[in-house]
């Protein structure tokens, strides 16, 4: 049986500046990923979308607050009710937390500083789709670079969060302030993550680190179990 | 009709940008406290009445304007002159 190629969208917003990196990961890991504009309506026939990282309508008002009115929202917003896989990347990230699609906020970094390094993060679920490649409490080197990373959930949020599951990557060091140093969560059906780090700059070890590729992989074989299903 | 939003960070959250400044004013030689920075958003609404821009602007602040998560807003309207 051939293994066909899932086809995976990559969300352009104006402003966005890792959206072609996302494009040659996901190829490089054997997906077939394409541009989708940020004024479509709707999306084309795709296994898995990604929000690239950026800065979409120049972070104007809050990151991500401008960006998850754009058309092409509305049309992830859909899919990710269908059951659709979602990953949302730095810029991403923010993006679906102010549409609502993930829970809580990306603020201000606590030290105010842009940061810009390698991070090691901690994989606390492998039983995503977005984690598959890993196993539970691996430690995968990935770089980070935002101003605005400080995760935010209030007491009630991050403790319901927590009793769900919803934690899928935490920071093992303090890199921007995010409560309990949160790096990535995923949605309550657990089709939707987001995370700060950017697997899509670590996928080849010439580059510091091929950790992202673990993310980046699981996502795509996710999204070809999900093409081979609907066979 | 005239709008001012005026968005801040909500009580009790961190606001490292309030203490950068509050920092900066007393090595000015400014005794000081507790300072938060937020955000101010002048509008010109259309609305007959003042209610209704009322509850016009509270509808921008929701949707857009303020994230409820970490911010709280407040609403101040000026009458046209004229």
């Amino acid at each position: 049986m051939t293994s066909p190629q899932p086809r995976i969208g990559v969300l352009r917003f104006p402003g966005a500046c890792d959206d072609r990196d996302a494009l040659w990961a996901l190829g490089a890991l054997d997906a077939e990923a394409v541009f989708v504009w940020h004024t479509e309506t709707a999306l084309p026939d795709l296994d898995a979308v990604v929000l690239p990282g950026g800065f979409s309508y120049g972070d104007y008002l809050r990151c991500g607050a401008i960006a998850r009115f754009a058309p092409a929202m509305a049309a992830v917003s859909e899919f990710v009710a269908g059951g659709g896989l979602v990953l949302g990347i730095c810029n991403g990230f923010q993006i679906l937390c102010e549409a609502g699609l993930l829970p809580g906020v990306l603020r201000r970094n606590e030290s105010l500083s842009f940061v810009c390094c390698d991070v090691p993060i901690v994989v606390e679920r492998a039983d995503t789709p977005f984690t598959t490649r890993c196993v539970d409490g691996d430690h995968l080197t990935i770089p980070v670079k935002h101003g605005e990373g400080c995760w935010y959930a209030d007491d009630a949020l991050y403790d319901e969060l927590v009793s769900r599951r919803q934690v899928v990557l935490r920071y093992t060091e303090p890199v921007n302030g995010s409560r309990n140093d949160v790096a990535g969560v995923v949605n309550e059906h657990g089709n939707v993550m987001g995370l700060m780090p950017h697997p899509e700059h670590a996928v080849d070890p010439l580059l510091g680190s091929a950790d992202g590729a673990l993310i980046l992989s699981s996502l795509v074989e996710s999204a070809r179990e999900r093409a081979l299903a609907a066979v | 009709m005239r709008a001012t939003v005026l968005v801040r960070p909500k009580q009790g959250i961190l606001d490292p940008q309030g203490q950068a400044v509050e920092s900066s004013l007393r090595q000015l030689g400014f005794s000081v406290g507790d300072a938060r920075v937020g955000r101010v958003v002048d509008l010109e609404v259309e609305s007959p009445d003042a209610g209704t821009a009322r509850a016009e602007v509270e509808r921008m602040c929701e949707q857009l304007l303020a994230n409820p998560l970490i911010e709280s807003y407040e609403i101040e309207l000026v009458e046209d002159e004229g």
